[in-house]
């Protein structure tokens, strides 16, 4: 492998910013959770990538894990979408604050 | 061969999360995520972590996506262009902007490479086996038994909990 470590661990630092910036900014309730899909997957390509160049396989069963949690996360996270959906007529965050007052 | 390989799909990695959250329309958003998570599983199979990459393959650019696809045509969300609070540079949604991030992408990436980061690049790492199937299973099934049988306890809990929501009545 010629790639070396620190440019694969810019592009995950790269790709985590851009989750965190799309949950910041967007208002959309299923845009941010795609957000944070990817914020997910830049740790996931780190702990692979050190995985790789330490020559240990225990990153890799991290990963499996945190795809495990992901997939349940991403089944309750809809799931919660959907009944707000049903409740307020809206998927737009800036538009539920019930919590609020 | 490999180092351009890996750039190639890191480029499409990263323009494609940019597209996710730049463009305003959530059914374009989806399909740009299962394309930056096809190259990233690209990525994953040039680390020799095969395992993980058909994983990423089978799970995220499948299952998941194809659920965020359903919940998007399911609730038929608006795209949120003209929403005011949405500050003006999430409004253009086009791929020219995507472009210039993507060329700032790799000035950048071009800095850290030559610049004081570079004391920490390794040397050359001999390949390994331990990306292979064999090996990452006979650590889930030693050292990681009691996590693993707790992960499936974890999707039985999510599964019930699903339903719950997602039912109008139990």
């Amino acid at each position: 492998m010629v790639v070396p470590l620190h440019h694969i661990i810019a592009i995950s630092g790269l790709l985590f910013t851009i989750g965190v910036v799309g949950v910041l900014f967007r208002r959309s309730a299923i845009i941010v959770f795609m957000s944070v899909e990817i914020m997910l997957n830049a740790v996931n390509l780190a702990f692979v990538a050190f995985s790789r160049y330490h020559g240990s396989v225990d990153g890799q069963v991290f990963v499996f894990f945190i795809m495990t949690l992901a997939a349940a996360e991403v089944a309750v996270g809809l799931a919660i979408i959907i009944a707000l959906y049903r409740n307020l007529r809206t998927a737009d965050l800036s538009e539920i604050h019930e919590l609020k007052h | 061969m490999t180092a351009s390989l890996f750039y190639l799909f890191a480029v499409g990695l990263l323009g494609a999360s940019l597209f996710v959250v730049l463009n305003p329309n959530p059914m374009y958003s989806v399909v740009a995520l299962v394309f930056g998570f096809a190259n990233l599983a690209a990525i994953y199979f040039l680390l020799e972590a095969y395992f993980i990459g058909a994983l990423q393959v089978l799970v995220y650019a499948g299952a998941i996506m194809v659920l965020f696809l359903f919940v998007v045509m399911l609730l038929n969300v608006q795209s949120d262009a003209d929403h005011p609070s949405l500050p003006r540079v999430f409004r253009i949604g086009s791929w020219w902007f995507g472009a210039l991030a993507l060329v700032f992408i790799g000035l950048f990436l071009l800095l850290v490479g030559r610049s004081a980061l570079a004391l920490l690049a390794p040397s050359e790492v001999p390949p390994t086996q331990i990306g292979s199937v064999s090996q990452v299973g006979e650590a889930l099934f030693t050292r990681y038994l009691l996590p693993f049988e707790l992960a499936s306890l974890l999707l039985t809990v999510a599964l019930i909990g699903t339903v719950f929501l997602a039912k109008k009545k139990i």
